[in-house]
């Protein structure tokens, strides 16, 4: 099972991931939580900016863009 | 209570927030919710004030205050910042959680997005921990419609226990209801009854000890249950704010009162030390049930073309090009649409001038007179109006127009890496977007950028993108100068190319200094970035027109007539009072000329940028004046004309281009930089955004001339 955890970041574009863990600390903690971004939550990755980064999410209804260093805090399990 | 709003510090914040009661009597209602959700919208409709409003996160970023009557009661509305919680601690959700724990407004209406409930009853279910006099306005219901999302209205009601009213802000459906459900709740009418959150056991019984040890001390001020949870949560800030407000000494109690509390219930502090991952999980946990039981979603693909939309304008391929190409089309839109409206509009004005030239004759005044009134103040006025109204009442619909599609954002996501290499905040896209309507708007924009650091460094480039004070500086000069050397249509697109092209340039130096800057006086790293991308909604063309054009139009015109009628009327004086040889313009002239020729430019322009500093809007008109005083004497009823006497005055295409390059990079306006001195609070740092762009501005025309007169292209 734990092997399949891995960073938020890695997910390609137009997968799913189960959120498992989140390893930011502080107010970007917080943030992230505020977003609704609780265990168990189902994000979807739906596209890159042009240059890369940062990625679009779909979180709870609503479409969120995060940096790949943010969403690399963000442990999810792949779907 | 027996307290007067005095003693218990809420006139304190009533003041901070600039509350104003026309009568003791009047009801104050506060709109909160999360961003774009239609908070200012409801408040403009309600009392019929102008907030900005457009489809972007974060546009209210200082609170507003509006009236209306319902039922002959007096109703103060405060329009407040948008937040997704109020647990995260900043600024935007300290001043709405202070406002609605501590000025104790008679209600609180909470504004949601239709199409996104449970996202937005997060935020519903914190604040009904704080207060129960709370409506809920569910706003956005055409949208929802329009997706086929069903939001069982009575049933939300029933489970939250509070009024809950369905809107359309925007055509105002609904509205009617909200007011009656304000009047209810704040008049006691309707006594609501909110859901409650259940914590674990542990966490409830030590909230129980904690409610016991300060009920005393707090009476029934505030929420006694919420206090003891934020003190179990350590919240550092709410703490600060209760001794505030309410003139107590809790920071120092906190830990005494958790102690003792801890102690009776004989728990140990360890086993909340994720104590604020359990509280939002257990409210998110509660808003993902109640939505599954409200919402209904006919169509699951319902935002499939949205998702469309974005594949072309955010795509890899297309991203960046269509924002380059969109932006052409709205200058080129601007400049066609402009050119006419202009020149008929010049024909009127300046025919005046003639006729009162005529009236000045007849009544044999004083020729000094007819200088300073229609020579000086007139002509400026006339200049000013001429070229600027056409193209801004072209140019602020359009903008809007993106605006309220929901572009800006996609703006941001697409640029975003770039602002990352340069170690600035991913929100900088969208303050630099606000300098594009005035910069002193862009610099107030930047409160959006939490982090201090990345909100200097978009303070001092806010300068970078040309305001409308600038913009007919740099349409007038590409139509006169660069566009009028070709002939028919080819004319207005090289003029939208060029101007498109400053642009660019002013977005790519936004870059680079912000590089810079983060590189030097401001090290540091890139703080975190989580933007919303906001569904695609219809715009409303009718209203964006009066909008852009009443608000906006109206707003920078009769600021640039209230500065150039004045400034007119010295310039024309600095002109024509002699001193020995010369007038005081030209001594001026005559000194800078040195300098101004290094860049490629003429003491005169220079002058004219340093005169212009209260507003950009009259550097032209500056100009103008000046070499019309220093004896060329020309009417200037047409373009012909206008470029006939800048050439005559030395002009090339070289300093038509260190002009525009000028107008793009150099100090601020003034009332920029008195604001940029309000926001940073520090006169150094105004000082820098003084420098940055000043300097920026020399190097690059000095470069420039220094270049193609080396290589002698001309
Ligand atoms: N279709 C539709 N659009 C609406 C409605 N209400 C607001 N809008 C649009 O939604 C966007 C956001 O509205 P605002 O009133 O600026 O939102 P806000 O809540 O004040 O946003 P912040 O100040 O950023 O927190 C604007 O483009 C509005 O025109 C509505 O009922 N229907
Ligand atoms: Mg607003």
């Amino acid at each position: 099972m734990k092997e399949n955890i891995i960073p938020l970041s890695l997910i390609p574009c137009g997968k799913s991931a189960k959120v498992k863990a989140i390893t930011a600390e502080g107010t970007l903690r917080r943030r992230m939580l505020d977003l609704g971004l609780v265990i168990d939550t189902i994000v979807k990755s739906l596209r890159k900016s042009p240059s890369g980064d940062p990625t679009a999410y779909e979180i709870r209804g609503a479409v969120i863009a995060l940096r790949s260093e943010e969403a690399s805090k963000i442990m999810v399990e792949p779907l | 209570m027996g307290l007067t709003s005095q003693s218990t510090g809420i006139g304190a914040l009533k003041e901070m927030l600039d509350i104003q009661l026309n009568s003791p009597d009047d009801i104050i209602v506060a709109l909160a919710g999360n961003p774009n959700t239609g908070k200012s919208t409801v408040f403009n409709s309600l009392t019929g004030l102008n907030q900005h409003t457009g489809n972007w996160t974060g546009k209210t970023v200082t609170t507003a205050q509006g009236y209306y009557k319902y039922k002959n009661k007096n109703f103060v509305l405060v329009d407040l910042p948008g937040t997704y919680s109020l647990l995260s601690n900043s600024v935007e959700e300290e001043i709405a959680r202070d406002f609605i724990c501590f000025a104790k407004p008679h209600a609180t209406v909470v504004v949601a997005d239709a199409t996104c409930v449970e996202r937005n009853l997060n935020l519903v279910l914190q604040i009904l921990e704080i207060t129960d006099k709370v409506v809920l306005c569910v706003n956005l219901m055409d949208e929802a419609r329009r997706k086929k999302i069903h939001v069982d209205l009575n049933k939300l009601s029933k489970i939250l226990g509070i009024p809950v009213v369905g809107t359309s802000a925007r055509s105002g459906e609904g509205l009617k209801d909200l007011m009656e459900a304000v009047y209810n709740v704040s008049q006691n009418q309707i006594k609501t009854k909110p859901i409650k959150i259940r914590y674990n056991d542990s966490i409830e019984s030590t909230i129980v000890s904690i409610e016991n040890a300060i009920k005393g001390l707090i009476d029934d001020r505030i929420n006694s249950r919420w206090i003891s949870l934020k003190l179990m949560d350590e919240d550092k800030s709410i703490l600060d704010s209760i001794d505030k407000y309410l003139g107590l000494n809790l920071t120092k109690e906190a830990g005494d009162i958790y102690r003792s509390a801890i102690n009776n219930s004989e728990m140990d502090k360890y086993r909340f030390s994720n104590l604020r991952d359990q509280i939002v999980t257990n409210i998110v946990k509660l808003a993902e049930n109640i939505s599954q039981q409200v919402i209904h979603i006919e169509n699951k693909n319902y935002n499939r073309l949205d998702k469309k939309i974005d594949d072309i304008l955010t795509s890899k391929l297309f991203g960046i090009p269509v924002m380059i190409a969109l932006l052409g089309l709205v200058f080129w839109i601007t400049i066609v649409g402009a050119n006419f409206p202009s020149e008929a509009l010049a024909n009127l004005l300046f025919g005046i001038e003639d006729k009162l030239t005529e009236l000045f004759m007849a009544y044999n005044l004083p020729s000094w007179l007819h200088g300073v009134l229609v020579l000086g103040v007139y002509r400026t006025l006339a200049w000013v109006v001429s070229v600027m109204l056409p193209p801004m009442a072209i140019f602020f619909p359009l903008f809007t127009l993106l605006e309220d599609l929901g572009y800006l954002p996609r703006v941001a996501f697409n640029l975003d890496n770039f602002f990352k290499k340069a170690c600035a905040h991913g929100k900088q896209a969208l303050t630099m977007c606000m300098g594009f309507g005035c910069n002193a708007a862009g610099v107030i924009g930047c409160r959006i950028i939490d982090s201090p650091r990345e909100r200097l460094i978009a303070t001092i480039t806010n300068n970078f993108v040309p305001c409308n004070g600038r913009f007919p500086t740099l349409i007038a000069i590409t139509t006169i100068f660069i566009a009028g050397a070709a002939k028919g249509a080819l004319q207005t697109i090289i003029a939208a190319l060029t101007i498109t092209g400053i642009i660019v340039l002013g977005v790519l130096m936004t870059l680079l200094v912000s590089k810079i800057l983060s590189k030097t006086i401001l090290k540091g790293l890139p703080s975190s970035f989580a933007l919303e991308l906001p569904p695609y909604r219809k715009p409303q063309i009718g209203r964006i027109i009066v909008r852009s054009i009443f608000d906006r139009t109206i707003f920078v015109l009769s600021r640039a007539v209230m500065v150039a009628a004045p400034a007119g009327l010295v310039i024309w004086s600095m002109a024509n009072i002699h001193i020995g040889v010369g007038s005081l313009l030209d001594y001026g002239a005559s000194f800078l000329n040195p300098f101004a020729r290094l860049l490629g430019m003429d003491g005169y322009i220079l002058m004219a940028f340093i005169l212009g500093l209260p507003a950009n809007e009259i550097v032209m008109p500056i100009i103008i004046m000046s070499y019309m005083a220093s004896g060329v004497m020309i009417e200037l009823e047409s373009i012909e004309a206008l470029r006939n006497l800048l050439i005559s005055n030395g002009w090339t295409w070289l300093t038509a281009i260190n002009v525009m390059l000028f107008s793009l990079m150099h100090f601020p306006c003034g009332t920029t930089l008195l604001t940029i001195r309000k926001e940073t609070k520090s006169w150094k740092w105004t000082f820098i955004s003084f420098l940055v762009p000043t300097i920026t501005g020399i190097v690059i025309t000095f470069t420039v001339t220094q270049t193609v007169r080396l290589l002698r292209l001309i």
